[in-house]
């Protein structure tokens, strides 16, 4: 089953109108898995019965224009522009929708298509308030491009001269100008469908249909939980994330302000996309380099903090187990992760009764903004209120996550701006920088040294990879490399919505030191954990986090687990909200692989092995992880909001 | 024409125990063999033959299947399965329990328009009647069959009288209208094989069963056989419910009616056809004007710029907003008008209008959008003149 389909299971909320021919194949099923001749445009095809018009055209190259159509969604067949002509049908057929059960004859560009075509964009066109030159989707806009495909030379049924609706930016992740609205409802499929969030749905009918909220209330107030997985698959600038680059220039232009920038290990392997590289090309130095040319006094990794939260997320699930197994008192297991911002609102809104199961430990991300207020400020001597701390991340929730009113445990505000991938590559055309084509230089000390645990963060298994990596060094004493080919645990790997592992501790060896630091440790040796069996679990897609925690309030396998895994993006980071447009199970494919071969580079590819994560803890975090330094620090709280909206 | 036409003629005939018992006694093949062999067609409007969407769904496979009666009744100027539904309901009732034995359903399901709620109460108690009679039920006629029928209500959409945004409407969504295929009779209500049948169609049924396929395919023309009946509605001196052959002239039902004088008829409702003067001669028929059963008369005094936009005017709030023609189509289409009404759309704006129309026709996604340009179109084309004439400041 493709990611697609699964999306699409029994228990989908989306209308069955919008998942088309997912539901059920027609004719008798005796013939699936049969192949059908079809001719297109009189080139012959074979393909599997109940494939689309669409799908059969690809397989020969054949070009069908689309809109409502995305690889990663149901079928709505809303827009027609992907109309072709079927010999003997009196109208013609949505390409994209139309199951092939039976050998048709089929022409993609006759004069009815092509004057059917046009006139639907002209319509489009007609509702659509926009000028391309101050669009941040200008040249990369599905409807630009069809518009310049299909030769709109004039506006056959006018063009609104005026704005019709007001900019909805009461979201920090979020903003919706619904003058540039289509109404291709890829935004309703992906938001209900993919996320099982239901934030949008398309309201009133007729020519006054638009995208809404519920009771039209502005996105800030709505349960959205800023994944931004709508802004990835809208064809136009109709959703786009909060911009802060103008921000961030002032900041850097200003000399009385120390800038530097932390950057997450997923816009590395996509930012190549904004420059016409193909998706998968690794620039993590080139970007170093470009970084420090636009003016950011220092660059950091990500996945330095991406290590720490490791060792403190690992800590405190070794101490659940140990309150669980040993002192035998009721602690909520399994723990879940809690570095995905939208996983994190997602649980808030519609789990908040499972929220003592959430790790405290803050995300790696706003780790990193209070270390560097803190301990980088105290170390160079730079007074903390003069830092800003920007991050690249691939997420439009990091936006919000950073505006958390308590994310400021070092004193300050701990990360001032989210910046996305986009918002990014952007700054660089700015500064005429090419990016392919820079230098390659390293990572800024005192957190230069990363590992490949870090950067597999980016990837959906990525964190639980990670952990799984440290708790089994750090309890067995052993080299994961003698228990795992090049320490890949692979079974946590894949884009499979839900994955469940179970690992059993060979042998246990001797506490380290660096848990030793934590003077309240309660136990001094690990037996207790001899020859137990760690279940855990990876998640990715708040769709499939629903169908983990249904699982968990039913009883079932999953609530048998220590640790579970969540991500609220299809793909992971990887597939984040503020990652570059378009995006498809491909497009994340490739990234994922450039991911794990960054992490197969590394010399260090243990979270505890870091270098400058153990100073960190020498020098800082003195009481060790866990410890009441690092619980200041380094851990959050969480806030119940519910589902219902006053 | 000698006897009267004007109402249910043909079905005030018809005994709906006798319809159901002569059912019972055949195999399912056979069931499905008689309506094929009466060559009754849909009498929602669409027209298609009801004994090969019966077999489609039979041979369909499904952990459940479905019947369901299409009692929306939304299409303007049609009123004539609210006459059936109030005088003749164990007609309707009947049929259905027919369809469900003959495609192995075990439930029927009645979607009945919002403003009829009305009728509900008799409905219900004409179906606790057939409960208590052995005629819905678990077993049939004290045959192995079971089959109950609910009603629900539909909430006033025009276009929740398309089959499939009327599954979409029972099942609790927004009603608007899926993709197809697949078809109902493969993936409909649940995403089980559903047949949805139009009220007077499965009256028909009964007939079909209590007289015979021979004698049904003996009325009509060879294409459109049987009785039809007809909702008359403008500028006629007896308006009303009528039941004609199909196949009758248009000019023949004029006469009858009292509505010789007509300039144009409207048949098929607002997304019907209108038929001028000048084709009085023409034929309701599925061959010709096909209609689900809408006629209405215009006198020689109508606008018939105002009657198009009457229409658009309906498509422009029923639209349900899904597709890009139909949604901004329908828009243009009534801007078009009001142009034309100020004498400010030009000849070649007309035209452009005009092919807009029929790109709406083509690419639409479901028949409110496919058949909303069709008066619109007739109109101009018949009546261009009268329509232009604004234009050059000669009609005010
Ligand atoms: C916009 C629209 C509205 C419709 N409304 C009705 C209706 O009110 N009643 C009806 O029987 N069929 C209606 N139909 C036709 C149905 O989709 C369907 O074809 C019909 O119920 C099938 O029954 P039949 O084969 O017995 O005619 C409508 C179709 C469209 C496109
Ligand atoms: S959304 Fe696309 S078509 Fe619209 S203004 Fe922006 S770039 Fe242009
Ligand atoms: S950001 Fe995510 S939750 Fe919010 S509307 Fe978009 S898809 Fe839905
Ligand atoms: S906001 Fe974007 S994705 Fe949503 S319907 Fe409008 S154009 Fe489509
Ligand atoms: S044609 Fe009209 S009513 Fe039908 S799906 Fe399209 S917008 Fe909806
Ligand atoms: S892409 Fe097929 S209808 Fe929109």
């Amino acid at each position: 089953m493709s990611d697609q389909e699964k999306a699409n299971t029994a228990t989908s909320r989306a209308p069955v109108s919008q998942r088309g021919h997912l539901v059920k194949m027609p004719t008798d099923g005796t013939a699936i898995g049969a192949l059908v001749t079809v001719s297109i445009d009189g080139q012959d095809v074979k393909v599997p019965l109940g494939s689309t018009i669409l799908e059969a055209a690809k397989q020969i190259g054949v070009k069908i224009p689309t809109l409502c159509y995305h690889e990663d969604l149901c079928i709505a067949g809303v827009c027609r522009i992907c109309v072709v002509e079927v010999e003997g049908q009196r109208t013609l057929q949505a390409a994209c929708a139309y199951p092939i059960t039976s050998p048709l004859k089929i022409h993609t560009h006759t004069r009815k298509v092509r004057q059917s075509r046009r006139r639907i964009l002209d319509l489009l066109l007609s509702k659509h308030y926009g000028e391309c030159y101050s669009c941040f989707r200008n040249t990369n806009c599905e409807l630009q491009t069809l518009a310049a495909e299909y030769g709109v030379d004039f506006f056959r049924f006018g063009h609104p001269d005026k704005p019709s609706s007001e900019l909805d930016n009461s979201s920090y992740s979020v903003q919706r100008d619904m003058n540039k609205c289509i109404l291709c409802r890829r935004c309703v499929r992906t938001c209900i469908d993919l996320q099982e969030v239901g934030v949008l749905e398309a309201v009133h009918r007729g020519d006054k249909t638009r995208i809404s909220t519920f009771m039209d209330k502005p996105l800030a107030e709505v349960v959205c939980i800023n994944c931004g997985q709508c802004i990835n698959r809208c064809p136009t600038a109709a959703l786009g994330a909060a911009d802060p680059t103008d921000d961030v220039w002032r900041d850097i232009n200003d000399p009385t302000k120390h800038v530097v920038i932390q950057t997450a290990p997923a816009p590395r392997a996509a930012i190549g996309e904004c420059f016409g590289l193909p998706p998968g090309t690794p620039l993590t130095f080139e970007m170093n380099s470009a970084l420090r040319a636009i003016g950011f006094d220092k660059v950091f990794d990500t996945n330095f903090t991406a290590d720490l939260t490791i060792i403190e997320e690992g800590t405190e699930l070794i101490l659940r187990l140990h309150k669980a197994l040993v002192e035998k008192q009721q602690v909520a297991l399994p723990q879940f992760t809690s570095c995905s911002p939208g996983w994190v609102k997602y649980i808030e809104h519609f789990y908040p009764e499972m929220l003592p199961h959430m790790s405290s430990a803050k995300s790696p991300q706003q780790m990193f903004g209070s270390v560097i207020k803190t301990y980088y400020a105290k170390l160079n001597n730079i007074d903390p209120a003069s830092i800003v701390t920007v991050a690249l991340m691939p997420c439009s929730a990091k936006k919000f996550e950073c505006n958390r009113p308590e994310m400021a445990s070092s004193g300050y505000k701990d990360v001032d701006y989210g910046l996305v991938t986009r918002e990014l590559a952007q700054m660089f055309k700015e500064a005429g920088i090419e990016l392919p084509k820079m230098p390659k230089s390293d990572f800024d000390d005192p957190f230069g040294t990363a590992t490949g645990s870090g950067v597999i963060f980016g990837a959906t298994g990525g964190v639980m990879e990670a952990a799984l990596r440290t708790v089994i060094e750090l309890v067995s004493g052993m080299k994961v490399e003698n228990l795992y080919d090049h320490a890949n645990i692979l079974p946590v790997r894949g884009f499979e919505g839900i994955r469940y592992v179970e690992l059993t501790i060979p042998k246990v060896g001797p506490v380290p030191e660096l848990l030793k630091t934590n003077k309240h440790l309660p136990f001094d040796s690990w037996d207790w954990l001899a020859g137990a069996t760690l279940k855990v679990a990876v998640a990715h897609g708040t769709a499939n986090a629903k169908k983990v925690l249904e699982d968990i309030k039913a009883g079932g396998k999953l609530s048998e687990c220590h640790f579970i895994e969540f991500m609220a993006c299809p793909g992971g980071c990887l597939g984040g909200g503020g990652m570059p447009i378009p995006t498809s199970p491909a497009i994340r494919a490739a990234r994922a692989k450039a991911i794990y071969a960054e992490d197969a580079a590394y010399e260090v590819r243990k979270s505890h092995e870091n270098p400058a994560v153990i100073r960190l803890y020498n020098e800082f975090l003195t009481d060790g992880p866990n410890g009441h330094t690092a619980h200041h620090l380094l851990h959050t709280t969480y806030t119940p909001r519910g589902k219902y909206i006053t | 024409m000698s006897a009267n036409r004007k109402g249910l003629v043909t079905f005030s005939t018809i005994d709906p125990n006798a319809a159901l018992a002569a059912a019972v006694a055949k195999t399912r093949a056979e069931i499905i063999g008689e309506v094929t062999a009466s060559k009754l067609k849909g009498r929602g409007g669409a027209g298609f033959p009801t004994g090969v969407k019966w077999n489609l769904a039979a041979a369909a496979k499904g952990d459940a299947k479905y019947v369901i009666c299409n009692a929306d009744e939304g299409e303007p100027g049609t009123f004539k399965d609210r006459v059936i539904l109030a005088e003749v309901p164990d007609l309707v009732f009947a049929g259905m329990t027919i369809g469900g034995i003959a495609i192995g359903a075990v439930k029927g399901i009645i979607y009945l328009r919002g403003e009829y709620t009305y009728l509900r109460e008799q409905l219900e108690s004409a179906l606790a009647k057939r409960r208590a009679a052995g005629l819905l039920g678990p077993q049939v006629m004290d045959k192995a069959v079971a089959f109950d029928i609910e009603i629900r209500m539909g909430s006033g959409a025009y276009v929740c009288g398309e089959e499939t945004a009327l599954i979409e409407s029972l099942e609790g969504q927004r009603g608007e209208p899926r993709n197809r295929p697949p078809f109902p009779v493969d993936t409909g209500f649940m995403g089980q094989p559903t047949i949805v049948n139009n009220v007077e169609t499965f009256a028909c049924v009964a007939a079909i069963f209590a007289k015979g396929a021979a004698w049904f395919a003996s009325i009509g023309t060879e294409k459109s056989t049987g009785p039809k009946l007809f909702s008359v509605s403008g500028d006629c001196a007896r308006p009303g419910v009528y039941e004609f052959p199909l196949g009758i002239m248009v000019s023949e039902l004029l006469r009858e009616v009292g509505g010789e004088n007509a300039k144009a008829v409207q048949i098929g409702g607002a997304s019907g056809h209108c038929v001028p003067s000048s084709e009085f001669t023409r034929t309701l028929s599925y061959e010709d004007v096909s209609t689900g059963g809408s006629v209405m008369v215009f006198g020689p005094q109508r606008d018939m710029l105002a009657v198009a936009k009457n229409f658009m005017e309906f498509f422009v709030e029923e639209s349900c907003g899904q597709c890009t023609p139909c949604r901004e189509g329908n828009a243009k289409l009534l801007e078009g008008i009001e142009m034309l009404e100020e004498g400010r759309c030009s000849a070649a704006y007309l035209d452009e209008l005009t092919k807009l129309g029929e790109v709406m026709q083509l690419a639409s996604k479901c028949g409110l959008g496919q058949s909303s340009p069709n008066a619109f179109l007739s109109i101009v084309s018949h009546f261009q003149d009268e329509l232009m004439g604004r234009t050059h400041g000669l009609v005010r």
